[in-house]
């Protein structure tokens, strides 16, 4: 088993008809994902390649029995579409898209929480069962099937951690990417108590950076309810503070958010703490 | 803008000069308070805010404090504001709580330059108390009664509420991400007035506010991070001497690390972002070339939706167009990483498939390295 999804996840792309959207429904229909169908308001009848797009995200599920979503929508637009996927029957909502307002994402969140579903993101590169299925805009060859599970909160320094995993073979069972945002949809915690439940997987990789306290939330879960290994890279150490580093939520602020004290809260729970990304496969 | 939402500041205009700053300070009947315009904290400790009672102290406060810089920022301006006959000093910041992912408001009866202190030593002299909440809209009894404790007076009482829940308005309308009044002083003439303020705005709500436009404010940022800015690049300027360029914020700071691990410097942080657009390359290349610290330029590329024959493109446009006579070292993997790779080769440069080496590299070009 992986977790969140596998060769049986039916998926949708909200967006579909938008450079990135195409682009990116090819490509996780290459890789074997089930893209099933694709929502663009007032575009329903057309096709991309050889899947229907659909002017509402209620139509493409009834059509199709679509359980996942994935949103390419501009930042304007995003949460609106998030909503609609939630209220539409969609379990599982991952959106990609940059450049929310953190107020947005502070009223969605709280939304979301009464309702039957899981947001992944925003601002993330998506999730991955290597073998089975890829839903997000991560290059699907460097992956491979294992028992490794990798929860980051970046985009290409995922790729850079998996590659080095690969090349050691050390497959993956799911990697998720869950954003660089100040607030997103799902945390480290909800994933480690999957990846821990998870049959599959063996080993656990985290990576973190700067800013905000997930990573020290994470630890303390991880004291009390991880058994699995826990191998962690955190980036930005030499950051400096009071800049925004790239990512929304990538910013040490009064004191708080620094690289040293996510490690030491790790390191006090038991994850084996590396230095540089390629060192994490032989802490494996 | 806090006026524009109902509370009180004390008089006071901008000056430029030392004799605008006199001036101004007679305007306000000579007794003034001269105060330092850096977008950054902790000007009171560093002597950047002066109290004055004559026009001549005014000016030679503002002389003083106009020479200065605070945290790396030169003072371009003085705020030249009335002084307030101060009773007591509170402390109030609406902001987002990441781990609760709620709207909260900061508040302590302890306000004034050493709130950092009191965080540290004294934490339960600060309460936070969550803003209207989605989960529980109306639930303000904490934060109502916590005020009725602390500002004896009901006219006092009055006052603050209604600063909160300004405060409050202000920071949902404008897309805040911090609205701080420190100090929120009580004066003795029974006013609750916001004595100094700091408001961020949330950046990527920016396009909603274009009222908020005429706020940016140029002495915040390096020419270069400003370019960079333009030109659609997050970036950020370093101390050390090896330029980096590379695609996505995660690793171009593990990048950063990892040089520094490896006993060098680096010079800036820059990520190019996610496009794939040879144009964007080149427009980095140039910006990272301005900087005459630098001794050698790294660019490390893991291609996802970024193609490396971009990249590739952009970098052989950068040799061509911009006379590059530092040593490049460039590590290129991923989407048509190979393609890139090979467009690269036949042009004389070299180009890596691991980070690792690329770094060691860079290093041993600026003439560090410890590994």
């Amino acid at each position: 088993m992986s977790i969140l999804i596998d060769e049986q996840t039916r998926v949708i792309v909200q967006g579909i008809t938008g450079r990135d959207g195409s682009f990116h429904a090819e490509s996780m229909r290459e890789y074997g994902t089930k893209v099933v169908g694709g929502v663009t308001p007032g575009k329903g009848g057309r096709t991309v390649g050889a899947i229907p797009v659909f002017n509402t995200v209620h139509d493409a599920v009834a059509k199709t029995g679509a359980q996942c979503s994935v949103v390419f929508v501009p930042a304007a637009f995003a949460p609106d579409a998030i909503r609609e996927a939630a209220d539409s029957g969609i379990r599982l909502v991952v959106c990609i898209t940059e450049g929310i307002p953190v107020l947005r994402m502070v009223d969605l969140y709280h939304e979301l929480k009464d309702k039957n579903v899981r947001l992944i993101g925003p601002n993330c590169p998506g999730i991955i069962s290597p073998g089975k299925c890829k839903v997000g805009i991560m290059p699907g060859q460097i992956h491979k099937p294992g028992a490794v599970g990798v929860i980051s909160r970046s985009g290409t320094l995922t790729y850079e951690v998996v590659y080095d995993l690969t090349e050691r073979n050390l497959g993956q069972s799911t990697c998720i990417g869950i954003g660089g945002d100040p607030i997103v949809g799902t945390g480290y915690v909800d994933l480690l108590e999957m990846f821990e439940k998870d049959e599959q997987t063996d080993a656990i990789v985290l990576i973190g950076e700067i800013g905000g306290e997930a990573e020290e939330e994470a630890a303390s879960f991880i004291k009390t309810s991880v058994r699995k290994k826990i191998v962690a890279f955190i980036s930005g150490r030499t950051a400096p503070p009071g800049k925004q580093m790239g990512h929304a939520g990538a910013i040490i602020s009064g004191g708080k958010g620094g690289a040293e004290a996510k490690v030491e809260a790790l390191r006090d729970a038991g994850v084996v703490v590396v230095e540089r990304p390629d060192q994490i496969p032989d802490a494996l | 803008m806090l006026e524009q939402y109902g509370i009180a500041v004390p008089k006071g205009e901008l000056a430029r000069t030392a004799e605008q700053a006199a001036k101004a300070a007679g305007g306000l009947g000579g007794g003034a308070v001269i105060k330092a315009q850096v977008l950054t904290g902790g000007r009171g400790k560093a002597g950047a805010i002066r109290v004055v009672s004559s026009q001549e102290e005014a000016e030679s406060a503002a002389k003083q404090i106009l020479a200065m810089s605070v945290k790396g920022f030169s003072v371009e301006q003085v705020l030249v504001t009335e002084r307030l006959d101060i009773k007591a000093e509170y402390y109030a910041a609406i902001t987002v709580d990441r781990r609760a992912k709620a709207v909260i408001l900061i508040i302590s009866a302890a306000g004034g330059m050493d709130i950092e202190e009191i965080a540290e030593e004294k934490p339960e002299k600060i309460r936070r108390f969550p803003m209207h909440s989605v989960a529980e809209p109306d639930n303000t009894e904490g934060l109502e009664q916590w005020l009725s404790e602390s500002f004896a007076d009901q006219m006092l009482l009055n006052q603050a509420l209604r600063i909160t829940q300004n405060m409050d308005r202000l920071f949902r309308d404008k897309d805040c991400s911090l609205v701080e009044i420190n100090p929120l002083a009580v004066t003795a003439q029974g006013q609750v007035v916001a004595a100094d303020a700091k408001i961020v705005f949330d950046d990527n709500a920016l396009p909603q506010h274009p009222d908020l436009a005429g706020f940016g404010n140029a002495e915040e940022y390096t020419c270069d991070e400003l370019e960079a800015r333009d030109a659609g690049l997050s970036f950020v300027s370093l101390s050390g001497e090896i330029g980096c360029m590379v695609n996505g914020a995660g690793l171009a700071m593990a990048t950063m690390d990892c040089i520094e691990l490896a006993g060098g410097r680096a010079a800036n942080f820059l990520d190019v972002g996610g496009s794939s657009n040879p144009q964007k390359v080149l427009g980095a290349m140039r910006i990272l070339l301005r900087n005459e610290q630098l001794k050698v330029i790294l660019v490390n590329i893991f291609g996802g939706i970024t193609r490396c024959d971009d990249v590739a493109q952009g970098i052989l446009w950068a040799r061509d167009q911009l006379g590059i006579t530092l040593p490049v070292v460039i590590r290129l993997i991923g989407t048509n990483g190979k393609k890139g790779r090979d467009m690269l080769g036949k042009a004389g440069l070299t180009a890596t498939r691991r980070m690792s080496d690329a770094i060691d590299e860079a290093v041993a070009c600026a003439g560090g390295g410890s590994r």
